[in-house]
């Protein structure tokens, strides 16, 4: 196997495209900076001259306000100029290549380079065609991958339960289309998370998804017994009905997370999702703003996790 | 002119012929006399074979002339020691009116490299519709009827599709594809997909398409050849169809023997295949049912793609790949691999394929066409998108090290190429 385009020739994080194939270290190196970071974003001056001078393009080709908009401020955080591009209302609807939109943009003296993209891969591509100083950043591409995501998801589980040698960790819903689960399940892996769940119907889980490490559940009941931490995932409209699910109230009915299945996890279970939420169909209000919730502070910590992971790859 | 092929390893896969020996060609055939020659060719050292039988080489005429076009594609042919070639009927227009193809089949003809054998259109546009005028097509030159990679989708046009070429004895060469189970599908549905996040092909899309096909040559007694099989699923079928003794015939893109899902990497488009590349269990059947002859023949399932639609991400990628050159050097790995002698390996890409086609071609025999090459087999070369004659420079093999140079083809008697 070819080395991991992400790393540079000294092992180090050149980009980050994927939570797959990340040594445990440098897992631990985000998580720990990460860490480090939480308490800039309560100070009073919320500023770090980190990536001064450096400038950061937004290069979303597929719309997106939240992860968008919590790139941008832990760029500005570490004292990066960030250009925001929405190109799926420019360049590409005039029939542009993606790699001559980046090759513009980085004629631009770009730096640094968070994309999403429809397509799973097209970081990758991007990331073979820019400069040795550029970096990119990949906030979600098709169904591959969400690695930013990914380890804030990680960062909330080290911060409640310390330790993921021991955890149960329950990931519920749509895996078929989520880019989140699978970044998630190979942060957990890597950090030796003993049993990983999967629960959903046949229809939203992939074809041979143990293959990456998990246990496939389709009774929601049985998958939640003793689940440390259960990560709830987005369902979209356009699955709601059709082939792959007859209806959002069935749906809920069968795979949603209402008090009475979070009973049979563990009592200190933490409830996360990567939001949007979509109250009623997958998670009921009563449990989302329950006790057990995190899914407020995945939102602050995603903003140190990717302060943290911008100066890590601006900085190799 | 009349040319004598002198003191090469003589190898002519239909008789089982293996020794060294002189080949004399006059009048455009091969003679069994020999007489003076005008010119002498030294094949000490190497080996003389018949011309190889493609069954599929997309020449990108008409309508796609920025990919490739008809002297670029022919040119690389004949430097890769195809001498016969089938074209699928998927240009632009599609083959599906006589003059398109009449057209094609002089353009091939003035440029005096390959032979060209047309494909034509087994429904207009593809559409899957309306049947073309398979008559007229014949007629025209077309030698089969093909949907290329479009399925019909309506199994009551491909009955009757089935029904009517029948009638007339026409061969059908389909792809085994259901169209509902391979929508938006770009890869093998399996481990590396779902690792990747591309969107599957399942192997029952091949299999439940294929037993549809075998069920309907039961009902209509339609010459069916199977192309580009892609599953090991896919080859049982055709194996108790073989059995059955139903008029049946298949092949597989050469590439499939070689590479699996995994070669995808991290979203190589070259590796962007129509069908897609299987898990590695299948690459092992297909490749030992094209050495046990379940599959007929291997095919170089050429596709000239520009680069500037590979260097997209994976699913916008176009699929295909370049295969004309790659061909005789791909055969020869495979045959080494699965412990072949080169009667074995090169039947497959001669005789095999020209017997599907229905043409005297792919053997060296007296009165046979004189389409033969001289190659040699032990000569290294490296895969590099310089290197290839054809327009379409999209390999999944770029900077592999292979074996095997053609140095002289020869057709119809008449030196097309010749290596440097």
């Amino acid at each position: 196997m070819q080395r991991s385009p992400q790393l540079n020739e000294k092992g180090e994080l050149q980009h980050l495209l994927s939570v797959e194939g990340l040594p445990r270290e440098i897992l631990v190196q985000i998580l720990d900076t990460a860490e480090s970071f939480v308490g800039v974003t309560e100070r009073d001056i919320k500023k770090v001259p980190l990536l001064r001078g450096k400038s950061v393009f937004n290069l979303f080709f597929e719309p997106s306000t939240r992860t968008r908009t919590t790139f941008e401020i832990a760029a500005k955080r570490l004292s990066a100029d960030v250009i925001n591009l929405n190109i799926a209302l420019s360049s590409q609807t005039k029939g542009e290549s993606l790699l001559d939109t980046v090759a513009n943009l980085s004629a631009m003296h770009a730096d640094l380079f968070v994309v999403r993209h429809a397509s799973a891969g097209a970081p990758f591509l991007i990331a073979r065609g820019v400069k040795a100083h550029e970096h990119v950043i990949n906030a979600g591409d098709g169904r591959h991958a969400h690695p930013t995501q990914g380890l804030l998801d990680l960062f909330t589980i080290r911060h409640y339960k310390k330790d993921f040698s021991r955890l149960t960790v329950a990931i519920v819903g749509d895996i078929l289309h989520s880019r989140v689960a699978r970044s998630l399940i190979h942060g957990l892996t890597t950090l030796g998370t003993p049993e990983v769940r999967v629960i959903g119907p046949q229809t939203l889980l992939p074809a041979g998804v143990e293959s990456l490490g998990v246990r496939v559940f389709h009774d929601m009941r049985e998958g939640m017994k003793g689940a440390d931490v259960i990560v709830m995932l987005r369902l979209q409209n356009e699955r709601m009905s059709g082939a792959l699910l007859p209806s959002a109230q069935e749906f809920f009915m069968t795979y949603g997370l209402t008090a009475e299945k979070l009973a049979l996890a563990h009592p200190e279970a933490i409830v996360m999702h990567p939001g949007p939420m979509n109250r009623g169909v997958e998670i009921d209000s009563s449990v989302a703003d329950g006790s057990h919730s995190v899914i407020l502070p995945q939102v602050t910590f995603g903003i140190a996790v990717r302060m943290a992971v911008m100066s890590i790859v601006a900085g190799n | 002119m009349r040319i004598l092929i002198r003191g090469g390893r003589v190898i002519d896969p239909a008789s089982g012929r293996d020794g060294i020996g002189d080949v004399f060609l006059a009048d455009g055939k091969i003679a069994e006399a020999k007489g003076s020659a005008d010119r002498t060719i030294d094949a000490a050292g190497l080996v003389v074979a018949p011309g190889l039988v493609d069954l599929s080489a997309r020449l990108r005429e008409p309508g796609d002339e920025y990919k490739a076009t008809l002297q670029s594609e022919m040119e690389a042919a004949v430097a890769g020691g195809v001498t016969s070639l089938a074209c699928a009927p998927d240009t632009d227009p599609p083959l599906d009116e006589p003059g398109l193809v009449d057209m094609l089949r002089r353009r091939a003809k003035a440029l005096a490299r390959a032979r060209v054998y047309p494909v034509g259109a087994l429904t207009l546009k593809l559409e899957g519709k309306r049947l073309t005028e398979m008559a007229e097509l014949a007629a025209a030159g077309c030698v089969a009827f093909s949907q290329a990679n479009v399925p019909i989708a309506d199994t009551q046009v491909l009955w009757r599709a089935l029904q009517y070429a029948a009638t007339f004895g026409y061969p059908v060469w389909l792809r085994a594809e259901d169209p509902w189970l391979a929508k938006d599908g770009v890869a093998h549905d399996g481990e590396v997909a779902t690792r990747l996040g591309l969107s599957g092909i399942p192997v029952f899309a091949e299999t439940i398409a294929l037993a549809t096909l075998l069920e309907l040559v039961r009902a209509t007694g339609t010459r069916l050849h199977v192309c580009r099989l892609s599953s090991a699923a896919g080859v049982e079928l055709m194996r108790a169809a073989k059995k059955e003794k139903l008029p049946v015939s298949c092949d597989v893109g050469i590439h499939h023997v070689h590479l699996s899902d995994v070669d995808l990497g991290y979203f190589d488009s070259h590796c962007r295949i129509e069908p897609p590349f299987r898990s590695g269990r299948d690459r092992e059947a297909l490749s030992r049912a094209l050495a046990d002859g379940t599959i007929d023949c291997a095919v170089s399932d050429h596709t000239p793609v520009d680069e500037d639609r590979k260097q997209m991400p994976f699913d916008e990628a176009e699929p295909g790949a370049t295969g004309l050159e790659l061909l005789l050097p791909l055969t020869l790995k495979w045959g080494e691999e699965r412990g072949l002698g080169l009667v074995e390996s090169l039947a497959r890409i001669t005789c095999e394929p020209a017997r599907v086609l229905g043409v005297p071609s792919g053997r060296i025999q007296a009165g046979a066409p004189a389409d033969v090459i001289v190659f040699d087999p032990g000569a290294p070369f490296r895969v590099t998108a310089e290197g290839l004659r054809s327009q379409g420079k999209n390999s999944p093999f770029l900077g592999h090290e292979l074996l095997g140079r053609v140095r002289t083809t020869l057709v119809a008697g008449n030196v097309v190429y010749e290596e440097r």
